[in-house]
Order: C-alpha cells, then structure tokens, then sequence
C-alpha cells in the first residue's frame, strides 16, 4: 500500500504543476507583452483573499440622499466614489465583521454637488468630510484606536483631499488635517506637491465603458493620423491670455504647431471622437487646470500611444503599470520640440509600446466596468491597499493619545454639515 | 466677505479673480477692511481704468516697477514684451502680489520644479512643419500601417496575377490608368499581364511603363474587330493566351481578370485572397442606358433591381445555388452592335472578370487539380466564359460574403472607331491654333503676332471634329461646324505640352 500512496503524492504534485501553466488566451490575435510593473507583474493580480475591508454605514444624506438629488453624479469623472462603494458592498472582500477588517471605508460622496453646469462645488466638501469622521469616531471604535490609518477615503476631485479647484488655493489648504493619516485614493498625482501625500493611491478617472464600448471600429483600419488632440487651448472664460491654464503648455501647442499637417488638433468637439482615437498613432494627454484627465483612459482604451505633457505627474497604478514603457513623457519645456520628439522616436519602439497597449489587462486595468470584472481598477485598488498590509505595529495608538488636531484648518470647516 | 462673493461668481469656473485676489487676500478671512485694503481697491480700480484706455494690463507695470524683486518663478523680460509678439517670450512673471505668498507657498513646495502661477508661452521661432520631420513621421505611420495589415489583414498573401486585355484607342488612356491606379494601391505582390491586340505599341507601353509594377506585356496579332460580338471573342482568346503564359512561366498566385473599363475597389484584392481553386464574385453592372430609360422603367422595374449584379447566388445556408446574369431582354433589339452605335452597350452573360482563378490549377503536371476543373489544353475552340474551364460548374466558391458584395465595376465606354488622339496624348510640336469663339463674353483679341499655322492642320482636324476637351485651361469653345472654318483669323497661341 505503501507504494500507492507514494504514486497518489506524485500524481497530486504533477496535477498542482499542470494547473500552474498559464491558460492559453484564446481568440486574441494580435501579439501582447506582458506588463511588468515595479510591483512585479500585478495586474493579474486577484485581491479576494488577501484583505478584508469593512464598510461604514452611514446615514443616507452623505450618500443616497446626495446621489438623489442629482443622478448627474453617476456620469461624469468623479464619479469613481460611488461605483467604488456599490462595488464593495458586494464585493467578496467585505466583511461585516469588524474586528477581522484590515481596512475599512467610509462610503461619503463629496464631490456630488453640482453646478447647473455639472462642475462640482468643493466648499461644502471639508465640511461633509469632517462631519462624517467625527461620526465615524463616536459610534465605533476603530477610527480611534489608530486615528484612520487603516481607513481609506476616495477623493476623486481636482487636488484630491485639499478640496479646491484653484491650485493656489488649493496648496494653501493642504490636505485636510483629519486625513493625514488615512490613505487617500484620488485621481490627482503630481510629486513633490502638498495634495499628494506618501501612500496614497492614484487612480484612472471614470470614463464610461459601455459608450467607449459601442463606438470601437475594425481594428484593421489603417491608423493614418499622426498626433490627435480635441480639447481647450486657451481657456477663454478663466484665462484669456493664457499662462495661467495648463501653464502655458497647451497654448504652446497650438502656437507652434496649428498649421502643422501631422498633427490634427483643434477645439471641435466631433461626433466622431473616439473613432478618430483609434485611427491615430500618438494622442496627447496635456495637463489642463489638473494634471491628469480622462484622455489618458481614453488614448489606453483605443490604443493610441499617450504623450503626457505634464511635470512631475503620477500616474495612475504607477507602481503596477510602467507607464515609461507605454506612454510617452514631454517636458513643458520641450513642447515646441514635440514634432521632433516624437519623429525621432525608433519605430520598434513604438511597436512596442502598441503591442503593450493592446494587453488586455492593461485596458481592464483603466476602467469601472458595471458590474466589476477581474483586473479592473477597483481590483487594482484592492490590490494597492493589499500591498500596503499588514498594517505596521506603530500605527495603533496607545489608549489615551491623540495625533490629530481636530481644530486645524481654515474656520469655515469646522462649521457642522 | 470675499469668500462668499467668490461662491457666488462660480458661473465662470475660475473666475477672474485671480487678479482681485491678489492684494485683497492678505487679509483674507478677516472682514474687517484695513486701510491697506482700501488702499489696494482703489489704486487697482483706477490702474484698471487706465487699462481699459490704454488697451494692456496696466496694473502689472506698475506692480513690475515697484516690486522689482527677482521672483523664483519664470524669468521676465522687460515691459516690451507685454505687448504680444511672435518671438520667443516669455510674458512678465506671475502675480507679483505673490511677494506676499511667498514665505506661504515656499515651506509647503519642498524642492518641486513645477511653481504654480503665470507662465510664458513658448514658442519656437520658427513655429511651422519641418519637411524633414514630416517625411519621418510618414515613413513611422507606414511602418504602424504594415504591422497592422500582418496583424489583422489577410495572413500569407498570395501573389495578384492580373490579365488585362486592351488595344489602342482614345480611351485607353483613360481606362488604363485607372487600372493602373488601382493596381498601384494593392498591398501584395502583384504580376501585371497585359495582352495587346494588334501587337505590342509604345502607346500602351508608355502608359504601363509609369506603373512601377511587374508587367507582362504580349502582343496578339489579330485587330480589334468593329462589333461588339466580335470584339468580346476576341477578348477572351486574348485572355486565354494570357492563361498559357501563366502555365507557361508556372506563375504562382491568384489569377483575376481586370478589364481596363473597370472599376476594382481595394477590399476585392483582399477578398481574392481566400479563393481556393476557382471563385466567383459579384459585379455591377452600369449599364449606360441611352434613349431606354423610359421604356426600360415601366415593364422592368419590379423585375430587375436598379443597378443589376452578375455573380453567384446563394440559397440560405449559403451555398452556392445559381447565378445571378444580366437580363437582356428589356434591351432587346435596342443594344449596340458595332461600336459607333449610340446604343445600349451590354455586357455578356457572365463576364471574365467576376472571376478568380488560382493559377496552380493551369499548370501542366495537374496533380494538385481537383477532377472538376479542365486541363487548358483540352479546350477545342474558344470559350465564352471562365465557366468553361470547369468540368462542375456547382463546385465554384463564391466570395465576398457570399456574393452580397458588389466589388467591382463593368462599364464599358468608348470613343468611336475613327476618333483620334494625339500619340501618347504628348502635343509636340505645339498648338497654333486659330479658332475664334463664338459665344463668349471675351471680345475677340486683336490679331497679334505672326501667322503660321500650316503644318499643325493633320492634329487640329479631329480635336474640332469631336470638340473633346483641350488640355490647355483657357476660354470654352464651342462645338465647331466645319462651314465656319474658313473664317478663322490667325492667332498664335501656344498650348502647353502635357
């Protein structure tokens, strides 16, 4: 009998082995490479498993309510925080167990008030943070025992947490004092900058999938624009003469290169935008009043190599998606030597960052598809926060001390919401 | 206070008061107004008065004169500059009332690059497209294009063997070249066998000559006959030389027949690529109906579709169950039968070029070939169509969807028997001609240098017989009767060469 058990052992190693080897993907046939990241090749990541978030409930008038009163929300860039906290309510990561929880979220939309125009109001955002924290604080214990550093809030608005469109302004509020130590999921990444904080988590913005979806075309069409740009250059209502918009970079563009035949820009807004994307080779991502915009998501989705014209920007997943090897980075400064950068770029080079683009993974990894799929960015998310377990023994404080100042900050927060 | 004007002026998104924020935020929370900030408010209203004047921001200069500082920010020239030029510039630093920002914004920016506020709008001195620049991006595009054609196009193209029958007349410019046109897009490799009735001229060659491409070109000893009967038979014995020449030089490819009337469009040299042995495709018919349109509208319209199609048909679960031909009947007794006639010109039943051969099935050690398909030399006498070259006519594939897709063209147009044209359509030695209009706005010019006009009469005959357009961009004339010729005045006028 011996010698059977013996076998079994064998057989079991052997099937383990077999089941590793990578599934064939089928049905694709355009050639991909792998997408290796500083985190090693984490896109394929599955975060179910590896961490355990809870979820606050909050009363509806910082999430139902807001959400009611203006469905608006549920289209427009912003609106990662909402899909976010439906995709966790039913997501096998969450425990209703608090005590087991490694992180835990609190489901506040603070980017919800709309102009008639559709532009969120940041004024009343502090406020609304504010109020759901110290609610938080006094009816459970867990945002005591380490004040929030195993919370984590998603700011998807313009400089994240500092709660205001103006970037001066926006520096000069900082990031509010009740979340310097949480860790911050937000769409705004620019380093060295007051609004970006150490840990935090930049996501894509939303771009709606369904309606990129319906406008794809046969990818055998030939890609016969160079360099595709719709978009403001000069932003005529807030800045006439330029220099203060995009610092002066997406004027520069249009100065040096509007009577340039490769490169088709123009502030038009056509019907059939998305279909020129994908006919186009280079798509330039300029930075506007914020660095980052939804073009990135867009010019990944349709295959269009990014140029991203923005210093010091942080990309989002930066430590999971290389996008050195994808993207192509222009300093402000340079922007009048865009056609030569890009001209004297080496074809395989190019091919290749097409072929990286094509990965699949790596387009999933841009999007909030409803309902979730694997390898989307809410798993990446997951995944980022995975990366940041377990939490350090420091973080829990002692009973009794306090780091935070809950009276810092300008005047205006500390009225109730 | 100011805090809630701002609320209320968020219409603009950012509204314009990045200058009123200036020197009235130093205080910023407090409501009480400091001297100081009246101060500010009146001074900046009257500078923003003196701008309204003078046309530029005023308010800058002087804030540039007193706080001449040297800010950390983008380097500033001198006041010229406020005035826009096209040279590189850089446009007077930001907000100088940042001075009170400073100290601020200087302990939250540790070592960042990037400094918030005003900066210059670079250009390049010369802000126009390099020749150079856009030579390589064409070559960089035409690189992605060819990768994308080997990724998602047709995988393994076979060589396109084409056989064209033509023969020298006016039109055949124009007809070739737009063959030619079509044969110089196709992205595969490509065999151009060009057989010529009346043997090999320079006309057609000249033509073939600019094509870049590989070309047979054969010569066939007999002449292009006046009917259209004959002239179709023709044809196809032309066409099954250029078959033997194939099997001859054992051309490996697909064979497709491309008459040099014809319209191709691009997605049938792609569509050709799945042919296994012998296929057919669909082509339009453009009919050019002359005086039986009317009569044609009435009886025929319920049963032949507008633009009619000749090709394979296919029953639902898309196999091939007949063929769809051109129906004659309503132009019986009305089509042309010589070419001069100003009639209906029809095509045949099936024509040659709805269908594509591989050409492995003409070689002589037929080992490859299925049973259903004849050997070339067993044919006794001509054939009429390609369906002649099969034992099995239901064996035929049929392409492009099933024969749903029009991909090509028949229209057959020419000039007449006697029409002529300059050789190679190259005028030399020039024009002197002499043909006052007689309808034109124009008063006829004064008679102004020399006359000498003699030996240009051989070429000047048929261009006013046909009253064909001129190559030379200059006045309409009219159609010309040959009673007016005698009045001609003597003008010289020089026609430039093609």
């Amino acid at each position: 009998m011996e010698i059977w058990r013996w076998v079994f052992i064998g057989f079991l190693f052997l099937a383990d082995f077999i089941v590793k080897i990578e599934p064939f993907k089928l049905g694709r046939s355009q050639p991909t490479e792998r997408i290796s990241g500083s985190a090693g090749d984490v896109l394929e990541d599955d975060p179910v498993g590896r961490l355990k978030v809870f979820v606050y409930v909050l009363p509806s008038k910082y999430n139902k309510k807001i959400l009611q009163k203006d469905p608006r929300c549920l289209n427009h860039m912003f609106a990662a925080e909402i899909f976010m906290h439906r995709f966790l309510l039913s997501s096998p990561v969450r425990t209703l167990n608090p005590e087991e929880a490694d992180w835990f979220y609190t489901p506040v939309y603070t980017t919800c008030d709309l102009t008639p125009n559709g532009l969120p109001l940041p004024f009343k955002s502090p406020r609304m943070m504010r109020s759901a924290i110290q609610l938080i604080s006094s009816n459970w214990p867990y945002w005591n025992r380490t004040e929030g550093a195993d919370h984590f809030f998603l700011v998807p608005h313009d400089f994240g947490a500092c709660f205001h469109y103006q970037e001066e302004k926006a520096i000069e509020r900082g990031i509010l004092p009740l979340l310097q130590r949480a860790t911050l999921v937000q769409t705004f990444g620019q380093r060295n900058h007051v609004c970006l904080k150490e840990g935090s988590i930049t996501i894509p913005p939303y771009a709606p999938p369904q309606k990129m979806q319906t406008h794809l075309i046969p990818e055998k069409t030939p890609r016969s624009i160079f360099v595709y740009f719709r978009g403001l250059f000069y932003d005529v209502g807030n800045d006439p003469e330029g220099g203060y918009y995009a610092r002066g970079a997406r004027a520069a563009v249009w100065e040096n290169f509007k009577d340039n035949p490769l490169f088709d820009i123009s502030t038009e807004h056509p019907t059939t935008y998305y279909e020129d994307m994908q006919r186009a080779v280079f798509c330039l991502c300029p930075l506007g009043w914020a660095p980052w915009s939804p073009r990135l998501v867009e010019a990944v989705i349709f295959g269009c190599i990014p140029v991203i014209i923005a210093d010091d920007i942080v990309l989002p997943f930066a430590d999971a998606i290389p996008w050195e090897e994808i993207g192509v980075f222009v300093d402000e400064k340079d922007v009048p030597n865009l056609d030569t950068i890009l001209t004297s770029i080496p074809p395989e080079v190019i091919l290749r960052k097409q072929r990286l683009l094509a990965n699949p993974s790596m387009k999933q990894a841009m999007l909030f598809p409803q309902p979730a799929q694997s390898g989307d960015a809410f798993h990446q998310v997951l995944n980022g926060l995975a990366r940041k377990l377990p939490h350090d023994r420091s973080v829990y404080l002692k009973p009794g001390e306090r780091v935070l100042n809950w009276t810092a900050g300008p005047v205006g927060d500390l009225k109730p919401w | 206070m100011k805090l809630s004007a701002l609320q209320q002026s968020y219409i603009n998104r950012r509204s314009y008061s990045f200058r009123s924020s200036g020197p009235l935020d130093s205080s910023s929370d407090t409501a009480i107004k400091s001297p100081s900030a009246i101060f500010w408010l009146i001074f900046h209203g009257l500078c923003c008065l003196i701008s309204l004047l003078l046309g530029y921001r005023f308010s800058r200069l002087v804030f540039f004169f007193l706080f001449s500082t040297n800010f950390y920010a983008s380097p500033f020239r001198p006041t010229a500059d406020l005035v826009r030029t096209l040279d590189v510039h850089s446009v007077l630093s930001n907000n100088p009332v940042a001075n009170l920002h400073l100290p601020l914004i200087n302990k939250t920016l540790t070592n960042s690059r990037v400094v918030v506020g005003r900066h210059g709008i670079r250009i390049r001195p010369w802000p126009h497209p390099d020749p150079v620049e856009v030579m390589k991006a064409h070559r960089i595009i035409e690189i992605v294009q060819k990768e994308q054609r080997s990724q998602f196009g047709v995988k393994d193209p076979r060589t396109v063997i084409v056989v064209t029958p033509t023969y020298v007349r006016t039109f055949q410019a124009l007809h070739l070249t737009g063959v030619m046109h079509s044969l110089m897009l196709v992205p595969h490799d490509l065999v151009w066998i060009v057989v010529e009735a009346g043997g090999v001229s320079n006309e057609t060659a000249s033509v073939i000559a600019k094509s870049g491409l590989k070309t047979i070109h054969v010569g066939f000893n007999q002449r292009m006959p006046n009917s259209w009967d004959k002239r179709y038979k023709l044809e196809s014995k032309m066409r099954v030389r250029a078959l033997r020449i194939i099997r001859e030089k054992k051309l490996d490819g697909i064979v497709m027949f491309a008459d040099d009337s014809n319209m191709h469009s691009m997605e049938l040299f792609d569509e050709i690529q799945n042919v296994k042995w012998f296929a057919a495709v669909s082509v339009g018919i453009l009919v050019n109906s002359v005086n039986t349109d009317q009569m044609v509208d009435h009886k025929a319209e319920e049963e032949n579709p507008r633009m009619p199609v000749q090709g394979p048909a296919c029953n639902a679960s898309n196999m091939l169950a007949g063929w769809h031909v051109f129906n004659t009947l309503p132009y019986a007794g009305k089509s042309a039968v010589h070419i001069d006639d100003r009639a209906t010109v029809l095509p045949r039943k099936l024509e040659w070029s709805g269908f594509v051969l591989n050409s492995r099935m003409l070689w002589k050690d037929g080992g490859d070939r299925p049973k259903w398909i004849r050997d070339i030399d067993t044919l006794e006498g001509d054939i009429e169509s390609p369906l002649g070259l099969v034992n099995d006519p239901s064996m035929v594939e049929p392409l492009g969807s099933c024969g749903r897709q029009v991909l090509l063209w028949w229209l057959r147009v020419e000039a007449r028997v006697d029409s002529k044209f300059p050789p190679r359509w190259v005028i030399d030695p020039p024009l002197e001609i002499t043909v006052p209009s007689k309808r034109t706005p124009w008063p006829d010019a004064p008679p102004e240098l020399h006359a000498n006009e003699k030996p240009e009469m051989g070429i000047q005959e048929p261009i006013e017989k046909h009253s064909t357009k001129r190559t030379s961009g200059s006045k309409r004339r009219s159609k010309r009767k040959h009673g007016t010729r005698t009045d001609t005045q003597v003008l010289t006028r020089h026609s430039e060469q093609n």
